[in-house]
């Protein structure tokens, strides 16, 4: 079994207007997916991030807003364990976002 | 010195029979050493290292009875003492337990107890999480066996950026998990049609090469059609295959008629049909025949038929353009392209007239996708000569001629021009 991690991606305007609430269609999400599910989060809003950029001398600068600028921004993750890709594609299909998902593998530390 | 020259022939012969195993043997073996290695660079190289040792084995034992089993047996061999020298190399560490590779099966020298794994390595090499340049070079090197070399001759890019595009979608295959498996019947559709297109672009990019000076880089055109024979033989029963399969043939068939003693470019119009293969065209209609069973037919099945509709007209003005227009009808229902857009304009502008199809053609060049597209200038060139608007079409041709980067594609417009130019 392989990690992967599914990182949700919104319009921004969409990600800004998010409830409070978790949506019904992600509770059902879990609900059928829950043997796979390892944690999950859903963000607040892209307004509401702070980057810290290392520069050249070695210091960082803090600044507000998110690292990339991009009309579509991360509004939460899944950690899933599946067998192969293709099996957490599946999952990551039933992943109700706005936008869409990526599936990264999760690195093995060795 | 007379002794000399029988050793040499039979190294002769033997390294023919080396080279025509890997042309013939190449992605079978693979493919069986995959299963054992787990591991798609792993068992490269033990590929690779049993047809170098083949060289030498068949030069002192002779050639043996089945060459594809030989160096499936040596090369999943090979990929074992790899993976044994591996888990020597990693027993510093501690406590950590390495499974024992499986025991290589003595008996595996009868061909029949080899299964045939090339389907899964279509499969992973097509996968869609690979980008479409990536599964078709990974197609030509890992199944049709071609250098990374010729490879990246192929896509006209350097050999170190060819190889590196290589590396790259072998280490995405095994980090991210592609799996190494034909997908279950619920994947197989669309799965399938992936493997197709990627077959249809081997083929295609051989045939039309939109590239250079040489009109078809033959080789690549006789791989895609290897592959195509290749699914049929892993596919019997599958409609969309014998689709791709008839539309391969159907335009092999046409191949000689395609390029005169000058090698110029020579419509379908003015072909001379007498040079058309009709063995090619026989087996062609049979295999669209089957593959327009299937409800709705599939795209490759449709294409096939209206080359079907050609190869089958005893001349260019006995051509069933209202056959071929209701084709195009049923393609465009499934396949939602402008390219097809633009082919049934052109089979409109036959079975109607020029007006009609150059409403549809001015309709299409407000599309962004075919901006650069030399073929709806050449297509809008022709049914303004047809129509007796020169001046437009001298323009068209001109389009069309900067827009085409194919020499021999070139030429021809050129040619059209010049006949217009001294006709009118």
């Amino acid at each position: 079994m392989s990690k992967y991690l599914i990182l949700i991606f919104q319009d921004e305007s969409a990600a800004q207007s998010a409830g409070e609430t978790v949506n019904p269609a992600y509770r059902e999400f879990m609900d059928r997916h829950a043997s796979a599910l390892l944690g999950g989060v859903a963000l607040e809003s892209p307004a509401t991030g702070t980057s810290i950029r290392r520069d050249d001398d070695g210091g960082v600068s803090v600044t507000d807003g998110l690292f990339a600028e991009s009309k579509e921004v991360v509004g939460g993750y899944f950690l899933i364990e599946a067998a192969d890709l293709d099996a957490a594609l599946e999952i990551a299909k039933d992943v109700p976002a706005g936008a869409g998902v990526e599936v990264r593998p999760v690195r093995l530390a060795s | 010195m007379p002794e000399g020259a029988s050793p040499k022939a039979a190294s002769a012969e033997v390294a023919a029979a080396v080279a025509e195993a890997h042309r013939r043997e190449w992605a079978f073996v693979l493919a069986a050493t995959v299963r054992v290695a787990g591991d798609i660079d792993t068992a490269e190289e033990a590929v690779q290292d049993a047809y170098a040792s083949a060289l030498a084995t068949w030069g002192a034992r002779g050639i043996p009875s089945n060459p594809g089993a030989w160096l499936t047996t040596a090369a999943r061999r090979r990929a074992l003492d790899l993976l044994r020298r591996e888990a020597t190399a990693r027993r510093a560490l501690p406590k950590l337990v390495e499974p024992e590779p499986p025991p290589v099966d003595e008996q595996a020298d009868a061909a029949a107890a080899i299964p045939d794994d090339r389907l899964a390595l279509i499969f992973t090499c097509c996968h869609p999480a690979l980008a479409v340049d990536t599964q078709v070079a990974l197609t030509l090197r890992l199944l049709c066996g071609l250098s990374t070399a010729d490879v990246a001759r192929a896509f006209l890019v350097p050999e170190p950026t060819m190889a590196a595009r290589i590396t790259r979608a072998k280490k995405k295959i095994a980090t991210a998990g592609i799996p190494y498996r034909v997908p279950d019947a619920r994947e197989l559709g669309p799965r399938l049609d992936g493997v197709l297109s990627v077959v249809h672009l081997v083929y295609t990019t051989g045939h039309t090469a939109p590239f250079g000076a040489d009109l078809m880089p033959r080789d690549l055109a006789e791989r895609g059609h290897e592959l195509a024979r290749l699914l049929r033989a892993l596919l019997p029963d599958d409609p969309d295959v014998a689709g791709l399969l008839a539309l391969v043939v159907l335009t092999e068939a046409r191949r000689d008629a395609r390029v005169d003693t000058a090698g110029d470019l020579v419509l379908m119009e003015d072909q001379d049909r007498s040079r058309w293969n009709q063995r090619g065209i026989a087996e062609g209609t049979t295999l669209v025949r089957e593959a327009l069973r299937a409800r709705p037919p599939g795209r490759f099945a449709l294409m096939a038929a209206i080359a079907a509709v050609h190869d089958e007209s005893p001349s260019w003005s006995a051509t069933d353009w209202g056959e071929i227009l209701g084709l195009y009808d049923l393609l465009a229902e499934i396949w939602v392209s402008p390219v097809v857009r633009l082919n049934r304009a052109i089979a409109l502008g036959f079975a109607v007239g020029p007006a009609e199809a150059l409403v549809e053609l001015d309709d299409l060049a407000a599309d962004p996708r075919l901006a650069r597209y030399p073929y709806l200038a050449a297509a809008r060139a022709d049914m303004l000569q047809r129509l007796g608007r020169s001046r437009e079409a001298r323009l068209a041709y001109e389009e069309a001629i900067i827009l085409t980067d194919n020499a021999a594609e070139q030429d021809f417009l050129r040619r059209r021009l010049e006949t217009m130019d001294s006709t009118s």
